[in-house]
């Protein structure tokens, strides 16, 4: 992915996270028990172009909304960098540059201020950077803003109990536009939503991505939301990322054992009748990963390498890339 | 189709509040046959889970049923007396709910709460109820039975966990399950273990299942037939492919053309402008008709009932012969 590095926004390199999961000081004085850490993601690298929807997907744990709270800034990374338009977000200069990235949370129940009317939330990024100073163009841009996420200005007068959970969303993308930024990170923004507001929110965010040049990276557990909106796919399994292709691709010839299994969860709407074999097992405890790869335990393909030496995510020939012995010495078929 | 295991009848419930009444849902007629798995599909206050509710007799006050009745293999339920109703649920009437956790004692062993079920139900003594216990554990896929049934709902991860729960809503060996989003907590790679589980146990039961989720994967992975509710209403009900495949009310139409799919790329969704309107702003005529494509002027002033459309019945008056 380093060839395509000179035109890349974001940049993540070997970025890793920990969090100490230790008992309290106290038990382990008493027990004699060591501290804990948990890796919640471990060398995980991968670059986003401008104007592209970099999807990431996997299961709960799997650490695809700690990457997501590491490029905003919310942890900083026990290991590696994250560059955003060539310079490392690391370093104190690079602060003006967070400016220009914005964040939608999943639930826009708890993401919202209940207190506060949402002309006042949507104005918070654009007062906080001290963009525009005077009331008159202020209220301007809120009700521009509003408008362009498809409420009315005259909502801006209301709190945010008085809209449904699908116009709560279209609040939070409003309040992460209104400080012009040219990236976003969307963590599950319509995972909270019913299906046919989430085909609004998901509308409404491939229009705003057309009219602004925006760039998102965008996190889901729901493949088929992620099929819709993402131009590349990253599968992330117990804190790694096993697979990334461009979205046809990866939805299309998936490689890695467990972005086929993904896929193939997807209950079958068209009604094909096509038997499903669900994947026995479940995502291992994160506090003892197994050796080796992290799905070996699960995967019909794993053999004696699999058990004991981790995968390196190797390009494709196809363009993409997998992390799997099995996929890289050949052994599964196309 | 012979006599339905369970029949609801124009049911109705209701929620008083300071500000009026509130119908949550309105006038639901539906019946399930022996063994047939029927799905619930809808979208966040649809009424689906009050519906659920209602049948097992687990509203929650002020909520009340205000009209209707249900019966069980004929028999009135909605009106028995709690201790009478607390008897049928377990025994006649099984329940799986979303959250493992809050289905499950923390305070209790998965065994002791599995013991206890199968005891008072089937009047086995504890010994035999033991057995069964471990039996069922097995059946529902949990390894090493034995040494689970001794272990606390905390020790079990999620997928282990709706596998217990799904074990205790068998233990009495119930005619109907009402399985309430019994797969949404789950991930996805779960979440189809559990579907796959539930449908064999319910087939191998000879086990009749009210699913109820919002998930229209799921409802065509498993259900006999699909009941689609709409602002407490019933909009459509059908054999499953008839209402995956061809959906007659506008509403499914718009439903089943929002859900994203793969193989689909990048495509602009179809979205239904608008949300479900509120319980106290249901407009009069069919609740459907200020987001319908189709809507017509006697959509806004007269409530359509279900009118027989294609295989299935749709509450529009699209379908009204007589026009």
């Amino acid at each position: 992915m380093t060839d395509r590095a000179d035109r890349s926004l974001l940049q993540v390199e070997n970025a890793g996270r920990d969090f100490d999961v230790s008992r309290p000081w106290l038990n382990r004085v008493i027990e004699g028990e060591p501290r804990r850490s948990l890796r919640a993601v471990d060398g995980v690298s991968f670059s986003i172009r401008k104007g592209e929807t970099l999807g990431l997907v996997g299961e709960s744990g799997c650490g695809k909304s700690t990457v997501a709270r590491m490029i905003v800034g919310l942890y900083p990374p026990s290991r590696g960098r994250i560059v955003f338009d060539g310079a490392d977000l690391a370093e104190p200069a690079s602060a003006p540059l967070r400016r220009r990235m914005q964040m939608i949370f999943q639930d826009p129940y708890a993401s919202l201020n209940p207190r506060w009317r949402v002309r006042a939330i949507v104005a918070e990024p654009i007062v906080a950077q001290g963009l525009v100073t005077d009331r008159a163009t202020l209220a301007a841009r809120v009700a521009e803003l509003l408008t362009q996420v498809g409420l009315s200005p005259k909502d801006g007068d209301k709190y945010p109990h008085e809209f449904s959970g699908g116009q709560r969303q279209r609040i939070s993308i409003a309040r992460a536009l209104s400080s012009n930024p040219e990236f976003l990170v969307c963590d599950e923004p319509t995972s909270a939503l019913d299906v046919s507001v989430q085909a609004q929110i998901l509308n409404l965010m491939k229009d705003l991505q057309d009219r602004l040049v925006l760039t998102y990276l965008f996190i889901s557990h729901n493949l088929a939301v992620v099929a819709h909106i993402a131009t590349r796919v990253g599968v992330m399994y117990l804190g790694r990322l096993v697979e990334i292709a461009d979205a046809k691709q990866l939805f299309e010839r998936p490689r890695h054992p467990y972005t086929r299994m993904l896929i193939d969860a997807i209950p079958d709407l068209q009604m094909t009748g096509k038997a499903r074999i669900p994947v026995a097992g479940e995502v291992p405890n994160p506090l003892a990963p197994p050796a080796g790869c992290a799905f070996n335990p699960r995967c019909p393909h794993a053999n004696e390498q699999c058990r004991s030496e981790r995968p390196a995510l190797l390009g494709l020939a196809s363009g993409g890339a997998a992390a799997c012995h099995a996929v890289a010495a050949g052994r599964l078929g196309q | 189709m012979g006599t339905p295991l369970l029949e609801v009848r124009n049911l109705r419930v209701e929620f008083p509040t300071r500000q009026g009444t509130l119908c949550a849902v309105d006038d639901l007629s539906f019946e399930i046959a022996p063994g047939e798995m029927l799905g619930v599909v809808g979208e966040s206050g649809a009424g689906k889970s009050l519906t659920g509710m209602a049948i097992i007799g687990l509203l929650e006050p002020p909520g009340r049923i205000a009209a209707g009745e249900i019966r069980l293999e004929g028999e009135r339920i909605d009106n028995l007396p709690a201790e009478a109703m607390r008897r049928i649920r377990g025994k006649r009437i099984g329940a799986i709910f979303q959250d493992p956790l809050t289905s499950l004692n923390p305070l209790f062993t998965i065994g002791a709460q599995l013991v206890e079920t199968i005891d008072i139900h089937l009047h086995t003594g504890r010994n035999a109820a033991r057995r069964h216990a471990i039996d069922l554990l097995a059946e529902v896929g949990i390894p090493a039975p034995e040494l689970r049934l001794d272990q606390y709902p905390h020790q079990f991860s999620g997928g282990m966990r709706q596998r217990a729960v799904i074990a205790l809503a068998l233990a009495g060996r119930p005619r109907l399950i009402v399985a309430d989003e019994p797969t949404t907590a789950l991930d996805v790679s779960i979440q189809a273990q559990i579907i796959t589980l539930l449908k064999r146990l319910a087939a191998e039961h000879d086990t009749a299942v009210l699913l109820i989720t919002h998930d229209m994967g799921v409802i065509a992975e498993t259900a006999d037939r699909v009941a689609v509710l709409y602002a407490g209403r019933l909009a459509e009900i059908g054999p499953v492919r008839e209402v995956i495949h061809a959906p007659r009310h506008p509403y499914t139409r718009g439903l089943m053309s929002s859900i994203p799919k793969l193989g689909e790329g990048r495509e602009r969704l179809a979205q239904i402008d608008g949300a479900m309107p509120r319980l106290n702003a249901i407009p009069p005529g069919c609740a459907y008709n200020p987001r319908c494509p189709e809507r017509f002027a006697r959509c806004s002033t007269e409530r359509p009932s279900p009118l027989p459309a294609g295989g299935n019945f749709a509450a529009c008056w699209l379908y009204d012969r007589s026009r």
